[in-house]
């Protein structure tokens, strides 16, 4: 359930403006709604966009998530390179990495 | 028979987000086979533009999803994600209600779909928007097909969804073109993003132009997600387009890897002639 919550907190963030308000003005508050792990919490509060890839978050949110928290292109690719190296595979969902991580247009 | 065109075309976000760090030749190569998609649907005499995408968690989450969605809205909104970052404007573009009920109510004699009347776009509908309809002169008609988040349709559902899309189109009387929009192979939002399978690829898209229903229809999704990435899903929308105009073949304008747009760039139009001829054999 908590994965699914981490991303539905994504996915709502990522498509209404109310939630983008929310985020940047009461986090707190914000996140009262959603049943995350404290490791989820964190990584949210810190823009931890590598542990959140590794976590399972859904590729096309997180990538837009990303954006949205003004990582430029090269330095979101490098976030999910470094969350792989530090954290290992990808825990779960459709977007794991393969070839080690390793290449890509970057 | 008001189906007037029929064509598939590559949607990722690095097409217009990551222009400039493109070969300039093949992108503009690209851009170039885009347009004249575009013109042949205005020579089609088209009104409307039935734009089948896969789209990425932007209006359909994993709370409630449809496997088969057709939007019914008066408008849409897009892009979804910051238009600074994808680099097409924000903007409305009209939806047909009333056209949008009559193929909705047709497909469902055959296949169960959800509908909305509330869609905003994402680059899924957005890129192909952006170059093919630009001035919003089309009514769009959004179709979705959940290729994001598993238990995912059956390829042999998506190609009976295509059929059943064209009956509703052949009973509308306004001149209709319909759209796919997917990927091939690729890993896009991965680290990978830039990997791209072009054999596979290249294969696949001869499987499309003959409209092989059963080279098609074969592909399982574990074979697909080894050799094609997550993003490989997306084939979906390119099988509807082939129900849609079974018997026809279509010829590839354009088929180049481009990397740092995250996949083999697509632009694909079926010969409406073609499957007229066949029939007129049969
Ligand atoms: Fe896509």
């Amino acid at each position: 359930m908590s994965l699914y919550s981490l991303q539905k907190l994504i996915y709502e963030l990522n498509r209404d403006p109310r939630v983008q308000r929310a985020f940047t003005e009461d986090l707190d508050g914000l996140l009262a709604n959603y049943r995350l792990t404290p490791e989820e919490e964190a990584a949210i509060r810190t823009d931890d966009v590598g542990e959140l890839y590794i976590m399972g978050v859904n590729g096309q949110i997180l990538m837009h998530f990303a954006a949205w928290r003004g990582f430029e292109w090269d330095e979101y690719i490098q976030a999910m390179k470094d969350g792989l190296k530090k954290h290992g595979q990808v825990k779960g969902g459709l977007y794991a990495a393969v070839d080690g991580g390793e290449g890509g247009a970057v | 028979m008001s189906l007037v065109f029929a064509g598939v075309a590559s949607h990722a976000p690095g097409i217009t987000a990551r222009a400039e760090r493109a070969d300039p030749q093949l992108r503009d190569a690209f851009y170039a086979a885009y347009r004249r998609m575009a013109q042949a649907i205005r020579g089609s005499g088209a009104e409307a533009l039935v734009l089948v995408g896969a789209e990425h968690f932007a209006n359909f989450f994993m709370d409630n999803m449809p496997a088969y969605c057709i939007g019914m809205g008066e408008e849409y909104e897009g892009p979804i994600e910051d238009p600074d970052w994808l680099k097409i404007p924000r903007g409305t573009w009209p939806g047909n209600p009333d056209l949008s009920r009559r193929i909705i109510t047709e497909v469902m004699q055959t296949v169960d779909v959800a509908y909305a009347e509330e869609w905003k776009f994402d680059h899924g509908m957005m890129v192909p928007i952006h170059f093919l309809d630009p001035g919003g002169d089309l009514d769009i008609v959004p179709v979705n097909i959940n290729c994001q988040g598993p238990p995912l349709t059956p390829l042999h559902r998506v190609w009976e969804f295509g059929r059943a899309l064209r009956r509703a189109c052949d009973a509308a009387p306004e001149k209709i073109a319909i759209v796919g929009t997917g990927g091939i192979s690729h890993w896009p939002a991965t680290p990978n993003s830039g990997k791209i399978n072009e054999a596979w690829d290249r294969d696949f898209l001869d499987k499309w132009t003959r409209g092989d229903r059963d080279a098609l229809t074969a592909y399982s999704d574990a074979e697909t997600l080894r050799d094609a990435g997550q993003g490989g899903f997306e084939i979906r929308t390119f099988l509807a387009v082939s129900g849609a105009t079974e018997g026809a073949s279509a010829d590839i304008w354009f088929y180049e890897p481009i990397p740092i747009f995250a996949v083999g760039c697509t632009i694909g139009v079926v010969n409406l002639d073609s499957e007229a001829a066949k029939q007129a054999a049969e």
